[in-house]
């Protein structure tokens, strides 16, 4: 596509529905609101509204006003304070899974991808046996081993992604093992591990990146998920979806409080997919560079 | 006669039960060009890909490729290649044996700098001390590539360079470490006409200086006749012919050997104004006739040539394969 020049380019059927300006905006909407998330995380580490561990009975239950923006909760804790703070286990959560899953799944399907075929299938079908295993429940079952908390709830979740970057590296990797350029380095004398790390990962990246953030997505969600169900974060850690659990018996004395957690973690998913939207076009060669 | 870089004997290729070369023999001397001509899907590329162990996992090869490299340090390298295990292998890719592909389009790796590309290959086989060294001697091979502003070229990834020069940069990589034999699979198919004549002279200067073997494979008839001294010619996984170049282009013998030249003629017309071609179209793999492989083809077939036919000649360099030959004349 880069020998056409922009005359010739212009006569391309257009690539879908998409269009550069789209991907732009795109992007930029999720960046901005994974930026806010992140940024706010940061900031709670230093200084909240209120400090979250204080218990004020006087001022249970408040509506929105100056002093708290979002309201307080049963305990009379400042409602803001706990989203900001919250914020740190959904990020740290999503982070250390989407790192674990990748840090296993990639190698695991670069790996697929150049042994020879027989063993790859083998690789495959055993990391299908994964995707197939409900995350839910493997969740449970650790949490029932090791005890409930967050690390746990980390672990659960990046295992049980390991099988969507194991996935679409293999994919992406076995059409890189195909090229000449692979050939030509084999042809060089090049070992396979160097022909992994310099040949196909550089070729791979775009989408590991893509498949971080939307997997981080899905982290975000299943966190939230485990933390409602008492799998996650224990008592006394705030975490939206713990939120979710604390203001369920108030859901008709103040909805606000479930609407608030509820509404950040809307937004989070949102804004990561959003991103993993953004850089999936980003990367599309279709979509080719106007600049 | 100088010593051989590359000696195939009677090479066989299978997959499944279906044979892709028969009975290949290929020799290059030291300072030799071999031309390797014949249609898509005669066997070629195979051919070549046998030579550097690269076959693809289900291919069963079979017969005997040597491969010897330059005598660097009082060591000569001879690699059996069809034996030898990967690290062995690795070793003599790229060092005693290079390649240069058909499309420098994709032969470059996106992601990494070309200059880098270059010195990687020194690194790998360690032919330069350092990596300071390697960078520099890139520079160098570029240059010496014909590269306007060789160093920063050597920044420039693949992308951001023509498809010409691509095709040099692949070129310098394959020189690089002074490789004993260069195969050269179609290098100049892809590229236009005013750019082919560049590589060609490229290539040529490139083995000539190095005193190093060339097996050029290409179904241009015209450039094997500039580039070459010696031509095999391949059809349904066979050597049909092979001789001196001016032989076999000017006395064919093999019947396939003489439709070939005669549809690379343009100036030779068919009574009715059309150019000459050679009847029907390759067989896919495996699906070759029995006896004589082009006879399903061939205007002068006969019920003889249903058994194979010998191979007459004095020996593997000179000499065809078929029943009803062309008559010296």
């Amino acid at each position: 596509m880069t020998g056409l020049s922009r005359g010739a380019e212009a006569l391309l059927p257009p690539p879908g529905r998409r269009t550069r300006r789209g991907t732009e905006a795109t992007l930029l909407v999720g960046g901005v609101i994974i930026a806010v998330i992140v940024l706010l995380a940061l900031v709670s580490l230093v200084w909240t509204p209120y400090d979250t561990g204080e218990i004020n009975p006087s001022e249970r239950l408040a509506l929105s006003s100056d002093r708290h923006w979002l309201g307080t909760d049963k305990f009379g804790r400042d409602v803001f304070s706990l989203l900001m703070v919250g914020s740190q286990t959904t990020l740290l959560v999503g982070l250390v899974s989407v790192g674990v899953a990748a840090l296993v799944g990639v190698p695991l399907g670069i790996l697929s991808a150049m042994v020879p075929k027989w063993w790859g299938e083998v690789i495959i079908r055993a990391n299908d046996l994964l995707l197939a295993f409900p995350a839910l429940l493997l969740a449970i079952m650790l949490t029932a081993v090791h005890g409930q908390g967050v690390v746990t709830a980390m672990i659960a979740i990046g295992i049980a992604t390991i099988p969507s970057f194991a996935r679409v590296v293999r994919s992406g990797a076995i059409g890189v093992m195909k090229t000449e350029y692979v050939l030509a380095a084999r042809a060089a004398g090049r070992r396979p591990l160097a022909i992994a790390l310099r040949h196909v990962l550089p070729n791979v990246a775009s989408l590991v990146i893509v498949q971080a953030s939307v997997s981080f997505a899905i982290a975000v969600l299943a966190e939230a998920a485990l933390s409602y169900l008492g799998l996650g974060a224990p008592p006394g850690t705030p975490s939206w979806g713990r939120m979710l659990q604390e203001g369920q018996e108030l859901l008709f004395v103040a909805p606000r409080l479930e609407v608030f957690p509820g509404v950040a973690i809307a937004l989070a998913v949102l804004g990561f997919n959003l991103l993993g939207d953004g850089l999936r076009d980003r990367f599309d060669p279709r979509l080719e560079d106007r600049r | 006669m100088t010593a051989d870089v590359v000696r195939v004997r009677d090479l066989v290729v299978t997959v499944g039960a279906k044979p892709l070369l028969v009975d290949v023999d290929v020799t290059v001397h030291r300072g030799e060009r071999v031309g390797l001509i014949g249609e898509s899907g005669s066997g070629k590329s195979l051919t070549a890909l046998a030579i550097m162990g690269l076959l693809p996992e289900d291919l069963i090869p079979a017969g005997s490729v040597v491969v010897t490299g330059h005598s660097g340090g009082g060591v000569q390298r001879v690699t059996s290649v069809l034996e030898a295990g990967e690290p062995a292998l690795a070793a003599m890719r790229g060092r005693d044996v290079a390649m240069v592909f058909q499309e420098p389009m994709t032969a470059l790796n996106p992601t990494m700098r070309v200059g880098a590309q270059v010195a990687e290959i020194m690194t790998i086989h360690r032919t330069v001390p350092d990596r300071g060294a390697a960078a520099r001697r890139a520079v160098e091979l570029l240059d010496r590539v014909g590269l306007p502003d060789p160093a920063d070229a050597a920044r420039a990834y693949p992308h951001q360079l023509s498809g010409g020069q691509r095709q040099r940069v692949v070129v310098a990589m394959a020189l690089a470490n002074d490789p004993a034999l260069l195969i050269c699979d179609e290098p100049t198919t892809a590229l236009d006409v005013t750019v082919q004549a560049l590589v060609l002279d490229l290539v040529v200067r490139g083995v000539e200086a190095r005193d190093a073997g060339l097996l050029f494979i290409t179904h241009d008839l015209a450039v094997v006749a500039s580039v070459c001294e010696r031509v095999l010619v391949m059809y349904g996984g066979r050597v049909v012919e092979a001789g001196e170049v001016q032989e076999v282009f000017t006395r064919p013998r093999h019947r396939y050997t003489r439709g070939l030249i005669g549809a690379s003629d343009l100036d030779l017309t068919r009574p009715d104004g059309k150019l000459y071609t050679i009847q029907g179209s390759v067989p896919s793999s495996g699906r070759f006739p029995a006896g004589c492989v082009f006879r399903n083809r061939c205007t002068h077939a006969t019920t003889e040539c249903e058994s194979l036919p010998p191979w007459q000649g004095s020996g593997p360099e000179q000499g065809f394969a078929c029943w009803h030959p062309v008559m010296a004349s």
